[in-house]
């Protein structure tokens, strides 16, 4: 009996040495981690050609290039409200501030730090040019500025291309700009300056 | 024949068996709390990567936000590990031939990845999703610590169960306004009790503790 209790315990220990961390570590797969079936070594596989996402069965449409019948579209093809300025200004700041400055003035501080210098978005050229070239600007990039297409959904280019607008907008006002009734609270110290009034 | 022991023999035995019953509860306990501890969940420690990314410098210094790079926190479990084009946006540019950056421009040229060392690695019996999290008002830094003061980057909470389920038992003392969850400097304010019973009722926070919230 004895002997019997000893080989009995000592089968029972005899499991602890298959503590291992297989819950832990499980075979299967988790975004951007390591395969050893694919030659690459990369689980996540690239996107065989001629694949269609979700949302993008029309992506050669005016929307989702900014171009129609070779021309760029002249309207901003989404309901602008403030809602749209406010995402706009949300995305502005995240992807375009680092390079173009909050205000857009190309002074951000990544090119503060010697990137080329970000173009001005306050510059009669890009206050004249139609919204569609703006968002593929975004879409594509433009001279040394990578595009944008990956970081940036199709809806919110186009909220960026309606702050980029609101931006211009705050540095390019006219009196005519400010409702009448409101004119009046523009004191005598508030008045902008002759040159920037125009 | 003579007694070999006196009679305090007997207490003398019984102590000598609760001490060792408590001894082998003390290594117990002490292995648990080894299991447990930071050294094990190798918390505050910096992880060696291909590349020293400092997130000091892209975030502290230069006030990158958190989505330029992690692209789909706002939409997806995961909160992505930057494709190679997006560093190069900027490193096409800046530091462009800097030695400490060839893996990046090698990954470029070849489209190979470059493997990163995994920071905060959940086991993978447990289910996580950034996107809910960031969009009901708990802040990056409330789980990844101050970011933009890692040099290179460390795991900052223990990532425990414990300690996720305190907040899951508690949202009230960790939620922050949603326009704040992106903000490393954040702070809770000094009402953070009444802050937090109203955001859970307006965020629709529930207090999820069931098993198969995060086992599923």
């Amino acid at each position: 009996m004895k002997t019997f209790r000893t080989v009995a315990t000592l089968l029972l220990l005899l499991p602890m040495a298959a503590c291992r961390q297989d819950m832990q570590d499980q075979p299967k797969y988790k975004p951007l981690g390591t395969s050893r079936f694919f030659a690459d070594g990369r689980e996540a596989r690239p996107i065989p050609a001629g694949t269609i996402a979700r949302d993008e069965l029309n992506n050669t449409d005016s929307f989702h290039t900014g171009a129609a019948n070779g021309a760029f579209l002249d309207a901003i093809p989404l309901k602008v409200d403030s809602k749209l300025l406010h995402r706009g200004q949300e995305r502005f700041d995240i992807y375009c501030s680092p390079c173009h400055g909050r205000t857009g003035d190309g002074n951000g501080m990544v090119a503060q730090r010697g990137l080329k210098i970000p173009a001005d978005l306050h510059t009669d050229r890009l206050r004249s040019v139609p919204p569609g070239y703006l968002y593929q600007v975004i879409k594509n990039g433009y001279g040394a500025m990578g595009d944008y297409g990956d970081q940036i959904q199709v809806n919110d280019r186009w909220a960026i291309v309606a702050y980029v607008r609101a931006l211009q907008l705050s540095r390019d006002a006219r009196l005519n700009d400010v409702p009448a009734e409101q004119r009046g609270q523009l004191s005598a110290e508030n008045q902008p300056q002759a040159g920037a009034a125009r | 024949m003579p007694q070999y022991f006196s009679r305090s023999a007997n207490t003398f035995s019984r102590m000598t068996i609760l001490a060792l019953v408590l001894a082998l509860c003390g290594v117990c306990w002490y292995g648990y709390l080894i299991v447990r501890s930071p050294y094990e969940m190798m918390q505050n420690v910096p992880r060696e990567q291909p590349v020293p990314f400092s997130h000091e410098h892209h975030v502290g210094g230069l006030g990158i936000d958190c989505r330029y790079c992690h692209t789909t926190v706002e939409d997806s479990s995961f909160a992505n590990i930057p494709a190679t084009k997006i560093c190069m946006n900027c490193h096409s540019q800046m530091w462009a031939t800097s030695p400490m950056l060839e893996p990046v421009r090698e990954s470029y040229r070849t489209g190979k990845s470059i493997e990163w060392t995994r920071v905060n690695d959940l086991p993978e019996f447990v289910y996580f999703d950034h996107s809910i999290h960031v969009h009901h008002g708990i802040g990056c830094s409330t789980c990844h610590g101050r970011v933009d003061q890692m040099p290179l980057t460390w795991q900052a909470a223990p990532l425990t169960m414990e300690w996720c389920l305190n907040c899951h038992r508690h949202p009230e003392r960790y939620v922050r306004p949603e326009s704040q969850v992106f903000s490393m400097a954040y702070t809770p304010p000094a009402n953070q009790t009444a802050l937090g019973n109203r955001l859970v009722r307006e965020y629709h926070i529930q207090s999820l503790t069931s098993c198969s919230t995060c086992h599923r």
